[in-house]
């Protein structure tokens, strides 16, 4: 499985709250919450999004709330994956278990600039800058961690058996 | 090589004699947890994946306490999906208008979760449980709905930070200090994926309302869990409360730690985290020149009795400052009812303030005190991110009881000690 797309560059920390604001968690509707993906730190975001595209962050991110509702609305607005130095452990396993692919590498994270065109390979977590020509190997998932995504998130996974 | 008090719950309920650090592992769960906002979307995924019955529908709690009573017709309609659910699996511990308060308050309060438990929460702040000696993770909606639906949930064992506890706090202090001081010191990640276990004869001062205050606040250093020692005075609590035995487990003498910070409670002082993190921490003496607009006293982290006695103490008999609005909401019926009877409500709304019935409201920016652009306020809550409360162009500060109390008669950020 792969994605390309340009990157949309975030700092640090960046957490639940402004990826989707609980202002708008009185719907579960992933449609509707999608509109406002990352309004409070980037009224841009959800114009500018196409699929495939990239997040590309640094540490600790997806701190906060344990809303689902956030991996979501990423996923949603069809974001090809996110990069980050780090991520906090909830928004990690949320991911995970909706099916968003994520992928932790600290060199590609540092490097990377927004709007760069960067390709990724899930399967051998390769990412490749397709702008500057340099390519990063990202943290492979654990086997346990991988069936769980092969089988498409975690309830599939648990009918599966 | 020995275990922290984490390691040995997961491993007792993975059916293990061992686990270590990096282990992945399926644990049998005690209490699964979820809320107005997070359980509407782990029906739907329940319901998806084609389940039709709860694994125990006594080990299942189902709070609406973010929105209600509810804020406007959509949060109307999430209630109504969970009291649906609810009724149609006849699930134990559904806790509506009336009954409600805030999870965090209300579980530990009720007795639903007890010593030696393995709880998963859709709601980062489940892991205040561990005050009582239990382990007790934030998890999203689909691990919500997995746990419904088998009563367990994969975990990755994790590593621990032990935070050795001496001397007792000073009067003016209390565990939103010591976990405020500890979040600045160690970071918004500082302790991600891992443990955060409190150990040490510093313990023993900490109340039970202290203690779920700091566990509380464990996930705001990124941590998995915190955790406290069971000793005399959690078995007192306990008492009476718990439905079920609870299991005392301890840290083996040679338990392994990433790492040991030495915390000197007579040390703390009253502590403000500054917009618009929680690690962006600050003496409040060296914040008098910010204003405020609004106090906020409430919400899982500080809602509880003695944090109502703390904000009574201050302000009865004195009148909160011009302009300001001050916003008191215990966080449970049973304290909202001590509250009346003991006089406090009468005192709050006497000094200038509202008391709400129990609600997440203003916490999460949801209802109950929104801020517009521009404005500041002072609250006991456990975030301020960017527009965690309302604008995001407004400001949260986060502050012990005794400090927004202070800080709701001057108007602007003060000490405990200085009113």
């Amino acid at each position: 499985m792969k994605t390309q797309g340009h990157v949309f560059k975030y700092p640090d920390n960046v957490d639940t709250d402004v990826i989707i604001p609980a202002r708008y968690l009185n719907t579960p509707n992933a449609d509707e919450l999608a509109q406002h993906c990352m309004e409070d730190i980037d009224t841009d975001f959800v114009k500018k999004v196409q699929p495939g595209d990239i997040m590309v962050a640094g540490w600790n991110f997806g701190c906060g709330s344990s809303r689902e509702h956030a991996p979501l609305v990423i996923k949603t607005c069809r974001t090809g994956c996110v990069i980050a130095k780090s991520f906090a452990r909830i928004f990690y396993r949320n991911a995970i278990n909706i099916g968003l692919p994520i992928l932790e590498c600290e060199q590609a994270a540092e490097e990377i600039s927004a709007g760069d065109e960067v390709t990724v390979d899930f399967d051998t977590g390769t990412i490749s800058n397709l702008t500057t020509g340099k390519t990063y190997q990202a943290q492979p998932f654990p086997p346990f961690i991988q069936n769980i995504i092969a089988k498409g998130g975690l309830l599939a996974s648990l009918k599966e058996g | 090589m020995g275990m922290t008090m984490t390691q040995k719950i997961l491993a007792a309920h993975a059916g293990l004699d061992h686990v270590e650090a990096g282990q992945l592992i399926s644990a049998k769960l005690d209490v699964v947890l979820g809320n107005d906002i997070t359980t509407p979307v782990a029906i739907n995924e329940f319901k998806k994946a084609g389940f039709t019955d709860v694994f125990d529908k006594d080990r299942i709690a189902v709070v609406l306490d973010h929105f209600v009573p509810n804020k406007d017709i959509k949060a109307a309609e999430q209630s109504k999906q969970c009291r649906d659910f609810a009724c149609e699996h006849c699930v134990s511990h559904f806790y509506d208008v009336g009954k409600m308060g805030i999870e965090h308050a209300l579980l530990p309060e009720q007795g639903v979760v007890c010593a030696g438990d393995c709880i998963i929460g859709a709601d980062s702040h489940t892991c205040t449980y561990g005050a009582l000696g239990a382990f007790s993770t934030g998890v999203g909606s689909t691990d919500m709905a997995a746990g419904m639906a088998t009563g367990t949930a994969w975990f990755k064992v994790p590593s621990a930070i032990r935070f050795e506890l001496t001397g007792e706090l000073p009067e003016t202090c209390s565990g939103k200090d010591v976990i405020l001081s500890i979040i600045g010191q160690i970071g918004v990640d500082g302790a991600l994926y891992r443990s955060m276990e409190f150990t040490g004869p510093g313990v023993a001062s900490l109340s039970m309302d202290d203690r779920l205050c700091i566990c509380n606040m464990a996930i705001e250093a990124g941590a998995k869990n915190g955790i406290f020692p069971v000793d005399q005075r959690t078995i007192e609590y306990m008492e009476g409360r718990c439905e079920r035995k609870p299991v005392v487990y301890e840290a083996d003498p040679d338990a392994v730690y990433e790492q040991t910070i030495s915390i000197d409670l007579s040390q703390i002082v009253p502590t403000v985290s500054c917009p618009h993190l929680p690690e962006n921490t600050h003496p409040a003496k060296e914040l008098h020149d910010i204003k405020i607009d609004q106090v906020v006293i409430g919400s899982c982290t500080n809602g509880r009795m003695e944090d109502m006695e703390t904000a009574y103490r201050t302000l009865n008999g004195k009148k909160i400052a011009p302009g300001i609005r001050c916003i008191i909401i215990p966080a449970t019926m049973q304290i909202m009812r001590e509250c009346i009877e003991r006089g406090y409500v009468t005192a709050f709304i006497d000094a200038g303030a509202v008391v709400s019935t129990p609600t997440c409201g203003p916490c999460l920016g949801g209802y109950m005190g929104i801020l517009a652009a521009g404005e500041r306020c002072i609250a006991t809550t456990n975030r301020n991110f960017v527009g965690r409360m309302g604008h995001v162009d407004s400001e949260v500060y986060l502050a012990s009881p005794a400090t927004a109390a202070a800080s709701a008669l001057t108007g602007h950020i003060t000490e405990p000690e200085e009113v």
